[in-house]
C-alpha cells in the first residue's frame, strides 16, 4: 500500500513555505464573501483563524461550547510562547528552533511543518504585540524573554504566568471585532455532534444548542476543527473539565484518519492528587523549573519537614542525572524521572506521591520580590490548593496528563484526508512529534490560525468558486442528524444505575495505569479488554437524568465520555502496535540500559494514521513515512 | 478533616421558572476539596437519588477561564479575597456552617438554569471597541514598539480581568463599570491603543450603558474581583470618556470596518 501523501512542497527546507504560498491558488478579495466557512472551537487556533478569515472577507460561522469564545482552554496556558527572535543574542535562529523542536519531539514529526512553524514564530510575536498583548518588558521598553525546558537559549515571550490568557484575549478581541463587523457569526453554548460528509467531502456539521437542546444543520464550503486535545480521556488531567474529543472523534468516525493517539504528554510539574474527589489536576508552569530545584530526600523514610533536611541528605536527581540541562530537561524526561523516584519509594507529602520543587536558593539569590514578580500568581494558586506557602517550604509536584501530540491526520496544508476538512492546533497531530516542548503549543495554535490556514484554505476553496453552499436537505445531512438524535435518545433512556462521572473516572484510571507514563504489552492487552467491558457496561447501565430540550450537563458529559471510550481503545491499539519508545510513548520493553526511551527508527519512523472500521472493530493502519533530510537522527541526550 | 454542612442552593429549571432554595446536607466534605468539587459530591448524591444535579458553569477549574462564579453567603465567589469559586477550598469553612449558594443576580445576567446565567452583554461591550485594530499580517517588528515597563505592568494589571461578572453581581446597581474600565485601561494605556483611544472609550461606555446599571461608587466590585482589578481604572475610564466628548465629534463616531481587507 502506498504511504499517505502529506503534499509537502518540493525544494530546500527553507524555501518550502515560500514555495507553497506562491503555488497555492488564491481567492480574490471580491470573491471571498461567496464562501462559507465553519470553525469549531475558539481557542488560540480557532479564534485566530476565525478572526483572520473574517478580516479577509469570508463568511464565517464559529461554534464553541462555552458561554463565550474567551473561555477556551488556551486561556490556561501559563508559561509562554517561543519565537526565534534571538533578541537575547544567545545564538538562536529559525534553524535552531526547528532543530530543538524536532529533537524535543524525538524525531517523530515532519521536518517541513516544524520548519514552517519556526519561521512563522517571528510573525506571531509581532502580530500579538500589535494587538496590545501586554508581554513582559525590560526597563528600556523592549520585550523580555525567559528560558524553557528542552532549549539552551532564552526565546520564550511571556505575560507573567498568564501568557495563554493574554494571547487568547488578543485573538478573542480580534474575533469580537469581526462579529461586530458581521463577517463572523458566533454560536456560543453550541456543541458539534457530527461531521457531515457527502461524496467523501466535508460539507457541514450537526450541532446541539446547549441551552435549549435544538439540533441544527450547518453547511459550508469548508469545515475547520480547532477543538483541542483529548487529555481528558484520563479523567484527571490539566485540561478544562469541558475539554473533549467529540468533534474530532465524530470526524474520525466519518472517515478522517486519527494519527498517533498514543503520543500523550505527561507534564512534570503539577500539584499531586489529594483525594478521590479530585476533579482535575492543576499545572504549575514549567517556567518554574528555571528557578526551582527538584529533589527528594536521600532516605526513603525521611519524614522531616523539608526545610529541616540538610543539603547533603537531598538528592537533586535531575541535576545529578542530566548535568547539562539539569532541571530544564524536556517534559517527558522530567516526568519519567519523577515517576521513578516515587515508584522507588522516595515520594514526599502525606500520600508519598510527589517530589519537591524548591525555590529556597532562588529566593536567596534574587530576593522574594523577583520571584513574586515572575511567578506570583502560580505561588498564590499553589497556596490556595495545597494550603501550604511555597515561599516558605518547597512545592510538592507530580506529573499529570497535560497535552496530546496525537490528533486528526492533516497534510502540509492542514487538510485532513477528507477534502474540505481542516484541523488546527492541538486537535491535529502535525508539529510536535512524540513530545511537545514547553511554550510551543501557543506558537502552533497561532501559527495555524493566523498564518497557515488562511493561506492554505484558499487553495481548496478556489476549486469551488461560484458553487453554492451544499444543501442541508441532502440525505447526508438527514442521516447525520438522525444519528445524533438517536444517540441522545439512547443515552436518556438507558436509565441505569451509575453516573457518567463514575464511568469516566474508572476509564481514566485504566488509562493511567496501563497507558500512562509507562506502557507494556501485557498491560495494554489488559486495558483493551477492560475498557471494552467497561464501555459495554456504560451503554447498559449509565444514568442520564433530565430532558433533551433543556440545558442538560449530564447529557453533554455522557456523549463526550461515550467518545472517550472509543478513543481509549484506539489509543491502546496504537500504543500496542508501536514497538518502540519515543517521547511521550514509553514502552517498558524498549529502553536503554540507563532507562531512557529507545527508538526504533528502522521500523517506526512513520506517522500511524488510523482509519475507523466500524464499531468494535480494530482500526486500519495507514502509514506516512517520515523523511529526514536535514537533521541527523540520534538518541536524544540531555546529559 | 470532614465537615458537616447545611447547603441552601438556588434551583431554577429555566428562565420562566420562579426558582426556590433547596436544602442539602452533603456527606464526606473534606477541607482539601474545592467548592466545586463539593458541589460535584452533592451532584453525585442527587443522581444516585434520581434527582437532577445542580447546573453550574465551570471549565478550567484553575481560576483563569472566568466560567465559574456563584454567590456564596451573599458574596460573589465567596469569603476568600481574590479567589474564584473554583479556587475556593473548603478549608475556608467551618464544621456546622450553613452555606447559601445563588447565581449572579443582575438584570443584565438573566438566569438560564439553576446557578447558570447569561453573561453575553460582556461580549457585546468588547464588540463595541474592546480591541486594537490590527489585521493579521500587518504588524511591524515587536521590538519597534517600546512600552515602558511601568506602563506594560499597569496595562497587564487591567488585562488580567477574566470576565467572570462578579463585579456586576456585587454591585447594588448591577453596573458593568469595572469590567469595561479594565479593558479600556488595558488598551488605552498602550502606545498601540492610541489611534482608537477616544472612539473606543465612547463606544464601549455607551454599549455598557445599554445593558448595565449606573455606577455610584459603592466599590463593591473591587472587593469582589477575583483578580484584584482596581477601581482606579474606573476613574481613568471616566476621564477618557469626558475627554473624548470634548474631541471632534466626528472622531468619536464609530468607523465601519466591515469591508476592511475585503
Amino acid at each position: 500500500m502506498p504511504g499517505l501523501d502529506a503534499h509537502i512542497p518540493p525544494g530546500p527546507l527553507e524555501e518550502k513555505w515560500t514555495t507553497a504560498r506562491f503555488e497555492t491558488k488564491l481567492v480574490a478579495p471580491q470573491n471571498r464573501r461567496k464562501f462559507e466557512i465553519i470553525v469549531v472551537g475558539t481557542g488560540l487556533a480557532g479564534g485566530s483563524a476565525a478572526a483572520t478569515l473574517g478580516e479577509m472577507g469570508y463568511n464565517v460561522k464559529v461554534f464553541c461550547f462555552q458561554d463565550s469564545p474567551r473561555r477556551a482552554h488556551s486561556i490556561a496556558a501559563q508559561g509562554g510562547i517561543n519565537a526565534a527572535k534571538n533578541y537575547k543574542n544567545d545564538g538562536d535562529s529559525v534553524h535552531r528552533l526547528f532543530y530543538d523542536t524536532i529533537k524535543g519531539g524525538d524525531y517523530r514529526s515532519r521536518e517541513a511543518n516544524v520548519h514552517r512553524l519556526a519561521e512563522i514564530s517571528l510573525q506571531i510575536i509581532d502580530q500579538c504585540v500589535a494587538q496590545g498583548v501586554p508581554f513582559a518588558r525590560e526597563y528600556g521598553g523592549l520585550l523580555d524573554n525567559r528560558s524553557f525546558g528542552g532549549a539552551q537559549v532564552s526565546r520564550t515571550f511571556y505575560a507573567r504566568g498568564q501568557t495563554g490568557q493574554q494571547l487568547l484575549l488578543g485573538a478573542y478581541q480580534a474575533l469580537e471585532r469581526q462579529i461586530d463587523a458581521g463577517t463572523v457569526k458566533m454560536y456560543p453554548r453550541h456543541e458539534m455532534l457530527d461531521l457531515v460528509v457527502e461524496n467523501g467531502r466535508a460539507v457541514g456539521i450537526i450541532t446541539r444548542d446547549l441551552v435549549d437542546g435544538t439540533i441544527a444543520r450547518h453547511s459550508a464550503h469548508a469545515v475547520v476543527l480547532a477543538t483541542g486535545g483529548y487529555g481528558n480521556v484520563f479523567y484527571l488531567s490539566t485540561n478544562a473539565k469541558g475539554s473533549n474529543v467529540t468533534a474530532a472523534w465524530r470526524a474520525h468516525k466519518k472517515g478522517a484518519y486519527f494519527a498517533n493517539p498514543c503520543y500523550t504528554q505527561i507534564h512534570p510539574t503539577c500539584i499531586p492528587v489529594s483525594g478521590d474527589y479530585q476533579s482535575k489536576l492543576t499545572l504549575m508552569s514549567e517556567s518554574l523549573r528555571n528557578d526551582g530545584r527538584i529533589w527528594v530526600p536521600k532516605d526513603k523514610n525521611d519524614r522531616r519537614n523539608p526545610n529541616d533536611i540538610p543539603e547533603g541528605e537531598r538528592d537533586y536527581y535531575l541535576e545529578r542525572m542530566y548535568p547539562s540541562f539539569a532541571n530544564l530537561v524536556p517534559r517527558d524526561v522530567a516526568s519519567r524521572a519523577a515517576k521513578r523516584m516515587v515508584d522507588e519509594g522516595y515520594g514526599v507529602g502525606p500520600l508519598k506521591n510527589g517530589v519537591y520543587l524548591d525555590f529556597k536558593t532562588a529566593i536567596e539569590r534574587l530576593g522574594r520580590n523577583v520571584i513574586e514578580q515572575r511567578y506570583g500568581n502560580l505561588f498564590d494558586m499553589y497556596a490556595n490548593i495545597s494550603g501550604e506557602d511555597p515561599y516558605r517550604q518547597p512545592m510538592r509536584i507530580y506529573p499529570a496528563v497535560h497535552y496530546t501530540m496525537g490528533g486528526l491526520w492533516v497534510d502540509y496544508n492542514l487538510m485532513s484526508n477528507l477534502p474540505g476538512l481542516f484541523v488546527l492546533g492541538e486537535a491535529n497531530f502535525s508539529d510536535h512529534g512524540a513530545n511537545r516542548l514547553g511554550a510551543s503549543a501557543l506558537m502552533q495554535g497561532l501559527a495555524d490560525g493566523y498564518f497557515i490556514l488562511p493561506t492554505t484554505i484558499a487553495g481548496e476553496l478556489a476549486n469551488f468558486l461560484n458553487q453554492p453552499v451544499p444543501s442541508t436537505d441532502s440525505p447526508a445531512f438527514v442521516e447525520a442528524e438522525n444519528g445524533v438524535r438517536e444517540q441522545i435518545n439512547r443515552l436518556l433512556t438507558i436509565n441505569g444505575k451509575r453516573s457518567v462521572d463514575s464511568f469516566h473516572r474508572e476509564l481514566g484510571q485504566l488509562m493511567w495505569d496501563y497507558c500512562g507514563m509507562a506502557r507494556n504489552r501485557q498491560g495494554l492487552e489488559t486495558a483493551l479488554q477492560d475498557i471494552e467491558a467497561l464501555r459495554q457496561e456504560f451503554w447498559r447501565d449509565v444514568r442520564v437524568l433530565g430532558g433533551e430540550a433543556t440545558l442538560n450537563q449530564s447529557l453533554e458529559k455522557a456523549g463526550r465520555v461515550a467518545d472517550f471510550f472509543e478513543l481509549a481503545l484506539l489509543t491502546c491499539q496504537d500504543a500496542l502496535h508501536r514497538e518502540e519508545s519515543c517521547g511521550g510513548h514509553f514502552r517498558e520493553e524498549h529502553q536503554t540500559p540507563e532507562g531512557e526511551a529507545q527508538r526504533d527508527d528502522e521500523h517506526f519512523a512513520y506517522v500511524a494514521a488510523w482509519e475507523y472500521c466500524g464499531p468494535g472493530k480494530p482500526a486500519n493502519l495507514h502509514k506516512e513515512d517520515l523523511v529526514f533530510e536535514n537533521v541527523h537522527l540520534a538518541q536524544r541526550s540531555y546529559k | 478533616m470532614s465537615l458537616n454542612l447545611l447547603l441552601k442552593v438556588w434551583r431554577q429549571a429555566g428562565p420562566a421558572d420562579e426558582g426556590r432554595f433547596e436544602t442539602y446536607t452533603p456527606r464526606d466534605v473534606n477541607e482539601d476539596m474545592s467548592f466545586l468539587e463539593m458541589l460535584d459530591v452533592v451532584n453525585e448524591d442527587l443522581i444516585a437519588q434520581g434527582k437532577e444535579p445542580i447546573a453550574f458553569d465551570h471549565d478550567c477549574r484553575e481560576g483563569i477561564c472566568g466560567s465559574c462564579g456563584v454567590v456564596i453567603n451573599g458574596i460573589p465567589h465567596g469569603p476568600k479575597k481574590m479567589t474564584t469559586t473554583c479556587q475556593l477550598h473548603m478549608r475556608n469553612f467551618k464544621d456546622g456552617d450553613t452555606i447559601v449558594v445563588e447565581p449572579w443576580r443582575a438584570t443584565a445576567f438573566p438566569v438560564i438554569k439553576d446557578l447558570i446565567v447569561d453573561r453575553s452583554p460582556l461580549d457585546r461591550i468588547i464588540q463595541a471597541g474592546g480591541y486594537i485594530t490590527a489585521p493579521t499580517g500587518a504588524a511591524r517588528d515587536g521590538n519597534e514598539i517600546l512600552v515602558p515597563k511601568p506602563t506594560a505592568d499597569l496595562a497587564f494589571e487591567a488585562a488580567a480581568c477574566i470576565g467572570c461578572g462578579a463585579c456586576v453581581a456585587a454591585c447594588p446597581n448591577g453596573a458593568g463599570q469595572l469590567f469595561t474600565a479594565a479593558k479600556i485601561a488595558h488598551l488605552n494605556l498602550l502606545p498601540q491603543g492610541q489611534p482608537e483611544r477616544w472612539s473606543r472609550t465612547v463606544a464601549m461606555v455607551d454599549t455598557m450603558e445599554e445593558y448595565f446599571g449606573s455606577c455610584t461608587n459603592y466599590t463593591e466590585c473591587e472587593a469582589a474581583c477575583p483578580k484584584g482589578i482596581s477601581i482606579d481604572f474606573i476613574a481613568k475610564m471616566n476621564r477618557d470618556y469626558l475627554k473624548a466628548k470634548f474631541k471632534d465629534r466626528r472622531q468619536t463616531t464609530k468607523v465601519d470596518t466591515s469591508e476592511a481587507g475585503a
